[in-house]
């Protein structure tokens, strides 16, 4: 029986050695194959990659290349929108100028402004003190009695003053007011009223100012407008007689014959400046055509050969 | 009123002729004096009896007849529609196409009272043709007639755009540009007024008018002594400003900012306001526009304005011209604020939140946005730390956010902003985390360091 368990024991350590070498065989094998499996792979996929490989550095290089152009043309575009903005868009040179010129002009045109006000309130100025003079003057002809005289010193001369007042000098100046009222000035200062009657013409005579050609012609029988203008302001030119003088030898030879003339008139009656003289001395004779019966005849005064009221325009 | 309409209607068909000048003559004394009566004397059916001879009569009557029916129509409306329902248009027409300067007179003034009243009786005085008419009136040389035709003219074109062409087409605008020379101040007035009731329709219209070179010009209106030939000169320029950037520009190449600017100085009460208006337009059409009207030095009268005047409309314009000066960069803003505008803006925003009138609620509405306005960019620091002792929450939420733009990158501006006691202000608000206000105070404690924090 010792030698069965020893059979037995070297029996299972046989097995167990053959086990273990089996197992040692079997992985070698194993390893080998994965080994092998590795190495074919490893070829295998070598081969591809190097196939792809050539694709895959020209796209890489591509993308390199693209990254590098964009890069430069972004560089570049950079630089030209600067600079187009700042010179085009939002030049601030341009801008700054730009103001300094505008608050240039605004001095220009404030100081004008201001001379204009300026010019304007002197004109009123004046206007006033010239009205003012005239009122002075006005009165002071109207108290022209006040003046002083040799004996008696008037109010504005007071034998206490150095020098007489200014009132006492103008009314030394001025005239004195007849009794006869003074025309009456038109109220109007305004230039436009003094056109009608003024003595020179307006400077746009020969050419009118800017009217658009297909302006309604005012209704009724007008004359053309420049025209009427050229007549009012013709220039005088007077004849010759005129023209000459009165010491000139025609003109001494008309004098000749108009002292014959007066030597030997043609009828007596002499000029007599004054009328009240001639009122008593000579009555109105009225001529035969108008002397009727009994006293003036009305034909000539209260009514003609024709009359048609009809015709008449002023009642309407 | 007691049967006096009755009495009269008879006169007026009397034989005599100083008769019936008389009785219209009384007429129109009636008419002018009370609505009333004026309503008693078209209910009458008078007109017609009035109208009918008006051709055959004599100048005195017909000017007689235009005082009549300018006297109704100058009520109401529907007094001034009776009268054109009547035909009285045309016997106008034929009184402006009289010889008698007077006669003129009265039939414009009728028209302008017409026209004045409404849309479509300007239209029917354009219809009967009075336009051409009136534009010769224009030309006439009595002062009176012209004033009273530039006046007519500027009542019919002020309602429409078609009815401005209708009056430009007439070729109003060239003489009405050439009497703007004319020393006569009510004359002065009334072109002015037409020519901005022109301008303000469109641009096409206002370009018209600025062709007829009206510019230099316009601008000594602005100096002249009477105050409203400044209000109408300013009005003008105002409506041409409003339209497009071009006119503008050309307005400030003219020199015409300048002008506005000295007249705003010059004048008290509601006839700065076109000149405040007009500002306020040309510096809204881009930031050039409003840099040249900071260079011509616009802020302080304006200012001024905003600190003397009473009037409520003309606080908010000034408050609104301001806000479109300084509301484009932050150049812009720190010239507005150098000026010590914001203060006066947030007192007149403050003041006017206690009250609930309704005008009030207008001119806070648009001295609010001015204020946010500048406000979002305003960098400089100096003005705005007064305005964080005072300010109500929500401008508060812009100041401070203006604070956290600067602060982070100026350390000088931080040093002051302590040595003022800004950043105790800043502590001593309370808002509600997560708010807008709450991060801007998170970035402004982020600045400094923790023991100066607390």
């Amino acid at each position: 029986r010792a030698i069965d368990e020893d059979r037995k024991t070297k029996y299972i350590a046989a097995v167990k050695i053959q086990r273990w070498f089996r197992a040692c065989r079997v992985r070698a094998y194993l390893r080998h194959l994965s080994k092998m499996a590795v190495l074919i792979q490893k070829w295998w996929r070598g081969y591809l990659r190097r196939k792809n490989f050539r694709d895959i550095v020209e796209r890489a290089y591509f993308i390199k290349k693209l990254k590098f152009y964009n890069e430069m043309a972004v560089r570049i575009q950079k630089m030209w929108r600067g600079y187009y903005v700042r010179k085009y868009i939002h030049n601030f040179y341009a801008l700054k100028k730009y103001l300094e010129a505008v608050s240039v002009n605004n001095e220009l045109v404030r100081s004008e402004l201001q001379e204009y006000a300026e010019m304007k309130e002197n004109e009123e100025k004046m206007k006033d003190l010239e009205k003012k003079e005239k009122e002075k003057k006005y009165q002071a002809r109207k108290m022209h009695y006040l003046l002083s005289t040799e004996q008696i010193p008037g109010i504005y001369n007071s034998p206490l003053r150095k020098s007489p007042d200014p009132m006492e000098l103008l009314l030394r100046k001025s005239k004195p007011l007849t009794h006869r009222k003074q025309k009456m000035e038109s109220s109007f200062a305004d230039e436009l009223y003094d056109w009608p009657t003024c003595k020179k013409p307006p400077a746009f005579v020969t050419a009118l100012p800017l009217l658009p050609a297909d302006r309604q012609k005012p209704q009724g029988p007008f004359r053309d407008p420049a025209e009427v203008l050229r007549q009012r302001y013709k220039p005088l030119e007077p004849t010759l007689r005129v023209r000459e003088s009165m010491n000139s030898p025609p003109a001494k030879a008309r004098e000749a014959t108009g002292r014959e003339e007066w030597r030997s008139p043609i009828h007596d009656k002499e000029f007599l400046p004054f009328s009240s003289y001639h009122k008593n001395a000579e009555k109105y004779e009225p001529s035969l055509c108008k002397s009727g019966k009994y006293g003036r005849e009305a034909y000539g005064t209260k009514h003609f050969r024709e009359v048609c009221p009809k015709k008449w325009i002023a009642n309407k | 009123n007691s049967g006096i309409v009755c009495l009269l209607r008879p006169l007026l068909l009397d034989v005599i002729p100083s008769i019936r000048q008389t009785a219209a003559l009384a007429l129109g004394r009636l008419a002018d004096y009370d609505v009333e009566l004026a309503e008693a004397i078209v209910k009458a059916g008078i007109l017609p009896q009035l109208i009918c001879s008006l051709p055959e009569e004599n100048r005195y009557y017909k000017k007689a007849a235009a005082f009549v029916l300018r006297a109704i129509a100058k009520h109401s409306p529907q007094l001034a529609q009776a009268i054109v329902q009547c035909g009285a248009l045309e016997m106008l027409v034929i009184c402006l196409e009289d010889f008698d300067p007077g006669v003129k007179e009265g039939a414009s003034w009728a028209f302008g009272c017409i026209a004045r009243q409404n849309a479509e009786l300007s239209q029917a005085v354009v219809d009967a043709g009075a336009v051409p008419l009136l534009v010769l009136c224009i030309q006439e040389p009595e002062i009176a007639l012209k004033r009273i035709a530039a006046s007519t003219l500027s009542d019919i074109s002020k309602h429409s755009p078609e009815l401005a062409q209708t009056v430009v087409d007439a070729g109003a605008i060239a003489h009405l540009a050439q009497m703007i020379l004319n020393p006569d101040a009510k004359l002065k007035r009334q072109v002015l007024s037409a020519l901005s009731q022109i301008a303000k329709h469109s641009v096409d219209l206002a370009e018209l008018v600025v062709e007829a070179e009206i510019f230099p010009v316009v601008l000594t209106c602005l100096k002249d002594s009477d105050e409203y030939v400044k209000k109408n000169g300013a009005t003008l320029i105002r409506e041409i400003a409003k339209h497009t950037p071009e006119l503008s520009q050309f307005i400030v190449n003219s020199g015409g900012v300048a002008a506005v600017i000295d007249c705003i100085g010059s004048c008290k009460g509601t006839v700065r306001l076109p000149g405040i208006m007009t500002l306020g337009y040309v510096a809204a059409h881009s930031e050039n526009l409003s840099m040249a009207v900071i260079v011509s030095k616009g802020i302080s009268p304006l200012c001024a304005c905003l600190i003397e005047e009473h009037e409520d409309h003309i606080k908010a314009a000034a408050a609104w011209a301001l806000g479109q000066i300084g509301r484009h960069t932050a150049e812009h803003a720190r010239h507005v604020a150098i000026a010590n505008v914001l203060p006066t803006l947030l007192d007149i925003y403050v003041d006017t939140r206690s009250s609930e009138d309704l005008k009030m609620k207008a001119s806070r509405f648009v001295t609010k946005k001015a204020l946010k306005d500048i406000l979002q960019k305003c960098t400089y620091l100096p003005a705005l730390e007064p305005l964080l002792h005072e300010a109500p929450h929500n401008i508060m939420k812009h100041v401070i956010g203006q604070f956290s733009k600067v602060l982070p990158h100026d350390s000088k501006a931080r040093r002051l902003f302590v040595i003022s006691g800004g950043l105790k202000k800043v502590q001593e608000i309370k808002a509600e985390p997560g708010s807008l206000l709450q991060e801007y105070i998170n970035t402004i404690n982020h600045c400094y360091p923790e023991e100066i924090v607390r």
